[in-house]
């Protein structure tokens, strides 16, 4: 389902997201909504303000755990909105 | 104590954002213009493999396409886009120093001398710049280290793309002084024209003139000149915040002759509009007052101001207010027009609704690429009809005229 950190051919595909802000203003991400089902992220393991090269934009980077699984979620500031690179 | 200044480029920007927004179009040929569906639109940008054919700044798309088979992504210019890349750019620069000095949307210089202790310090630093703007925002940049606000951009020229040069106190005169001398920062067209003809051509024969004939040939700004060449510019890397202490940007000019009609009065004025919303649009602002000032025969000036509905950067809605602001039945010949611009701020979040903001940002366009080929050609390219109208008058180029906003040593000559 997700793409794990592979390359190859991309889209970005903007996503639901529970969010959660921490006292600081910063964001986490608990819950991620693809095709109308939830998956629940384990745990944030990185975050960086990163461009997604593979399928284009800036934003904020998390690097998240769903099972065994890792992947980046982006946030977009520029929408405000939330994408995963998405394999085709 | 030496300073450390960094002066930062990002490389063909307008071309490299909207690659990197759309990555499928990475590895093609890719031109960004006013206007993509329109074949006589005008190349305001392109990347390196476009550049590559041929293709120039001020092609229209027409000529562009025909120099690679047609093999050429046309792209129509997302200003907006630009500038909040921009802005984020310069958000991350002044994570290091508050000494942050836009120059245009794509550069900026960076005072760093507090953070570094030697130049090895602050090559570092300049590295360590290049790389986050690679993996933060996806774009490459050229930066020149030195000392001084000039010989760091002409580093950030001297390699392209994603590279850092120092030019240090040692290095200058093998770095610097081959260069022609037209790649001096403010030496336009003009300046290098009677340079030449003074048989001076490179940096080095610049440096190298005696500051009695430099002043002889350019006034004062030959002494800026001659500071330039030695590495000796001192003028500082402004503080970020500059947006707030630029109070206003204006531009006024003696005319070759006294003015007899309002047409005449009509066309300085859009003359110097132009060149006020070129400034404004360099430093990505946006004014909401206009002030005309007029100065009489008798020496007299008068300065008029109204507050303008909605901000604006655009030459024609400054040039227009202006002109309403110019007492039509006037009585007395006309020595010198000013037009002044305050109330600056950041891009407006709307345009108004009845002020129909595709128009606004089309008029913008249109504007920019006067701007990319006043840049490429020169001032001459293009004119409005309203000036050509007399002669005389057709030859007054603003950008050779005084500006209010730089520090001295940056008066354009
Ligand atoms: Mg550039």
């Amino acid at each position: 389902m997700f793409s794990t950190l592979s390359c190859g051919f991309m889209t970005k595909k903007y996503v639901s997201v529970v969010v959660e802000y921490n006292e600081d203003g910063n964001k986490i991400p608990k819950k991620i909504y693809l095709d109308d089902v939830g998956y629940n992220i384990d745990c944030v393991l990185e975050r960086k303000n990163s461009a997604s090269l593979k399928v284009g934009g800036i934003g904020e980077r998390f690097t998240i755990k769903i099972g065994s699984n890792k992947t980046f979620l982006f946030f977009e500031k520029e929408t405000e909105k939330w994408f995963v690179e998405l394999k085709n | 104590m030496s300073r450390f200044i960094l002066h930062s480029d990002l490389n063909n920007f307008y071309a490299s954002v909207e690659c990197l927004y759309n990555p499928s179009i990475r590895n093609k040929a890719v031109a960004v213009v006013g206007d993509a569906d329109k074949r006589h639109g005008i190349v305001l940008a392109k990347n390196y493999i476009a550049k590559s054919y041929g293709i120039k700044t001020g092609d229209t798309v027409w000529e562009a396409k025909q120099k690679c088979n047609e093999k050429l992504v046309c792209v129509t210019a997302n200003f907006e886009r630009y500038y909040y890349v921009s802005k984020l750019v310069k958000q991350m620069y002044r994570e290091y120093t508050n000494r942050v000095e836009s120059f245009g949307i794509d550069e900026a210089w960076l005072d760093v001398s507090d953070c570094v202790k030697d130049f090895e310090g602050a090559f570092k630093l300049a590295e360590k710049i290049r790389k986050r703007v690679i993996s933060e925002f996806g774009l490459t940049v050229s930066i020149g280290v030195s000392y001084n606000k000039i010989f760091a951009k002409l580093g950030s020229d001297l390699k392209k793309p994603n590279a850092t040069t120092m030019i240090t106190k040692q290095n200058y005169k093998n770095l610097v002084w081959n260069l022609p001398v037209a790649d001096l920062l403010y030496v336009g067209r003009a300046t290098n024209q009677k340079l030449n003809k003074a048989g001076i051509f490179t940096i080095g024969q610049l440096a190298q003139t005696p500051l009695n004939i430099l002043k002889s040939m350019f006034g004062k700004n030959g002494e800026t000149l001659h500071t330039f060449a030695n590495g000796e510019d001192v003028s500082a890397v402004k503080i970020y915040n500059e947006k707030e202490q630029i109070k206003s940007i204006g531009n006024s000019t003696t005319c070759p002759r006294d003015l007899k009609t309002n047409d005449e009065v009509r066309a300085i004025i859009s003359i110097l509009a132009e060149s006020v919303a070129r400034r404004l649009r360099d430093k990505n602002l946006w004014c909401n007052t206009v002030c005309l000032s007029i100065k009489t025969n008798d020496l007299k000036t008068f300065e008029t101001m109204h507050k303008i509905e909605y901000p604006t950067n655009l030459a024609s809605v400054i040039s227009g207010e202006c002109y309403k602001l110019f007492n039509h039945n006037w009585q007395k010949t006309i020595r010198a027009v000013g037009v002044r611009v305050t109330g600056l701020g950041e891009k407006p979040v709307q345009y108004n609704l009845f002020n129909n903001e595709q128009t606004m940002q089309k008029k913008e366009k249109f504007e920019m690429v006067v701007d990319a080929l006043r840049g490429r050609f020169g001032y001459n390219i293009i004119k409005r009809g309203s000036v050509c109208a007399s002669k005389d008058l057709k030859e007054l180029n603003p950008e050779n005229v005084v500006h209010s906003i730089h520090p001295l040593s940056f008066f354009k000559l």
